[in-house]
């Protein structure tokens, strides 16, 4: 057993090793320059625009018909898209790191194409999928079922986009986890979905949800794929985003903004979630 | 029989992990697999548990053929190297997930569960610990949870893969100790594996010592240590000096001494042998008392404990060889470094063979 130091021990005089002034004040006023030019200035100027024809305006603008039609898609679309992503990474990263496989390397890669891969063209990947011109957009248009114009397609193309947060922000956790886990559970007499509920989800359940946030976060925003697959009908798929564009182009600047800063909550929103969740993380931090 | 193994076969890709491995382990013997790293006692030892499969062989579990049932069937308890204890958990309910996993009609009842956690973590002597944390305890402690965690379920079999290793000495020592007194007292049948000689002999019945994929030798550790049956077997169990000669005429050459072969290779043809000296097993004197005796000139000086080891050079011989005393025979015979003694190789073991250290 250790000792606890005595109290003859010298008290240890805290020194603080630290970069020479002129470096400090340079970086940190590089990061302050950043922060003004690219975040604090454009968020004013959101909420300055936004106000600029004064309160009533500025309600009127978010509460319109078209502008309620807009939030509603987009909260429709991020509460289809986040379980479902959520489902698809946990099974992804469940796969890719409790199984060995042939081409697991390659899936892995693979992952990583939505981000790779500008969302437009992600757009388009799926209109000449199921388009109304291809065989199957027309077979599945016999049948009454319309995916591209319309909600399904803003859904298939968001779901898209967002797929690699989840599963990479479980893949390394699950990595450093390893198998030990699920090994004793097993000897213990534990079924698949036993070992999964009782040891494997509650395990990933920050990561997971630190994953869903930025997901949801991404959805609420998306844009390019979206603009793609929508067809622009107002009060019919027009998700926030693509109405902030819309009044844009009309000129109507005022209205514009004051819905961009309905977009500015939702990111105010999801940045506060996930600071919250950080510090329950490091409440609980079960480290070994 | 606890454990019967019948001629287990494991190949990964490039290498054999387990070559045509049978070995009969009796009920509550606690027996050590001890080899070196990568040998394939790990896989040996998860295959057992049913945490991998043999490509050949069969594996017995107290009379009832197992190779093909799940880990959940075969009613195994496995210790894991690092602990891995549902860090989500508290201590007791990482010790109750064995019976809390069962189906409703073998379940206990929720004040049977509570009573056997608690009986268990008292054996393991970590009753105080029910509402922690495995990350709230130390290496030492997370191992006990482990122990208890594994004996929840009534295991017919107790598998430890390294359960020490992680562990620093002076626990590791402690716990080795504890354990040993602890099947003592409950005759579970168990293996360890260890790739440390010193456990191996402390707890174990008896040793299997393994090397690439093979039993080399299987014994107790009295067996083990004083008739090794090979030199790889020798090597493994301790330090030793090595002294490459010749065998010729019933005489192995030790640099440019001779010393009698032993008795099976007296009348062995002239070939290329091994002799092996441990290094406590190497007289020191100040006084030459037999013609074999070697002269030598002491290099260097180690404290061992209660130890001291020697580095000698002696005449006649190219390398260094390596002695261990008592501390007191250390201080009586006045020596220092760069003293002149003479030096009497006690116990000579020779093989000839391919193993090459």
């Amino acid at each position: 057993m250790l000792k606890e130091p005595t109290s003859e021990t010298a008290p240890i005089v805290k020194k603080r090793v630290s970069d020479p002034l002129p470096i400090r004040v340079v970086l940190i006023g590089v990061m302050l320059l950043f922060f003004i030019g690219f975040i604090f200035l454009p968020l004013g100027l959101v909420f300055a625009q936004a106000f600029q024809k004064g309160w009533a305006f500025y309600l009127e603008s978010i509460t319109e018909s078209y502008a309620l039609e807009a939030v509603k898609l987009t909260l429709t679309t991020v509460a289809i898209v986040v379980p479902l992503n959520a489902f698809f990474g946990v099974t992804a990263a469940w796969a890719i790191t409790k199984f060995n496989f042939a081409g697991k390397a390659a899936l892995k890669t693979l992952l990583d194409l939505p981000f790779a891969v500008s969302p437009v063209i992600a757009g388009l990947i799926f209109v000449l999928l199921v388009g109304s011109r291809t065989p199957f957009g027309s077979w599945l248009g016999e049948h009454g079922i319309k995916i591209i114009f319309s909600t399904p397609g803003i859904v298939i193309a968001t779901l898209f986009v967002t797929f690699p947060f989840v599963v990479r922000e479980l893949i390394p956790l699950m990595e450093a986890q390893g198998r030990d886990e699920e090994e004793a559970a097993l000897t213990l007499g534990a079924r698949g979905w036993q070992i999964f509920g009782k040891i494997t989800l509650p395990n990933i359940s920050l990561g997971l949800l630190y994953g869903m946030i930025l997901c949801g976060a991404r959805s609420i925003g998306e844009f390019g794929a979206v603009s793609v697959v929508s067809g622009h009908i107002r009060g019919q798929t027009n998700t926030v985003p693509l109405h902030v564009e819309i009044l844009y182009s009309e000129y109507n600047f005022a209205a514009s903004f004051a819905v961009a800063s309905i977009l500015v909550f939702l990111a105010l929103l999801t940045v506060t979630l996930k600071v919250a969740m950080e510090k329950q993380f490091q409440k609980n931090s079960f480290h070994h | 029989m606890g454990i019967e193994l019948q001629n287990i076969t494991k190949k990964f890709t490039g290498y054999t992990a387990l070559d045509n491995i049978s070995l009969n382990v009796a009920s509550g013997e606690l027996v050590a697999l001890l080899g070196p790293s990568g040998c394939g006692k790990t896989t040996l030892l998860r295959i057992i548990a049913g945490l991998e499969l043999p490509d050949a062989g069969k594996i017995i579990l107290e009379n009832k053929d197992t190779t093909n049932l799940p880990p959940r069937e075969k009613n195994v308890g496995f210790v894991f190297q690092h602990y891995a204890l549902f860090r989500r958990l508290t201590v007791f309910e990482n010790v109750a997930f064995g019976l809390k996993v069962l189906p409703r009609k073998e379940r206990p009842s929720r004040t049977e569960i509570r009573d056997r956690v608690e009986h268990l973590l008292k054996m393991v002597q970590m009753e105080w610990a029910l509402k922690r944390y495995p990350s709230q305890l130390s290496g030492g402690q997370r191992q006990r949870v482990a122990l208890a965690r594994a004996l929840a379920v009534n295991p017919k079999v107790l598998l430890l893969d390294e359960p020490f290793s992680a562990l620093d000495a002076k626990v590791r020592q402690e716990l080795r100790r504890w354990l040993r007194k602890l099947h003592d007292e409950i005759h579970v049948t168990s293996i360890f594996v260890t790739h440390d000689q010193e456990e191996a002999l402390e707890l174990a019945d008896r040793i299997v010592v393994i090397n690439k994929g093979k039993i080399e030798q299987l014994g107790t550790p009295q067996e083990v240590y004083d008739h090794p049956a090979n030199a790889f077997v020798y090597n493994f169990l301790g330090n030793v000096n090595v002294f490459h000669g010749r065998i010729k005429n019933g005489k192995v050459t030790l640099g440019s001494h001779h010393v009698d072969a032993p008795d099976e290779l007296k009348h062995a043809e002239e070939k290329p042998s091994q002799a092996f000296v441990r290094p406590h097993e190497i007289g020191i004197s100040r006084i030459r008392s037999s013609e074999t005796d070697l002269t030598g000139t002491i290099r260097e000086v180690r404290l061992m404990g209660g130890q001291i080891g020697l580095n000698l050079a002696c005449e006649g011989f190219d390398h260094s060889i390596d002695a261990e005393i008592p501390r007191e025979l250390y201080i009586n015979l006045e020596l220092a470094k760069g003293s002149t003694v003479f030096v009497s190789l006690n116990r000579v073991r020779v093989f000839t063979g391919d193993y090459v250290i």
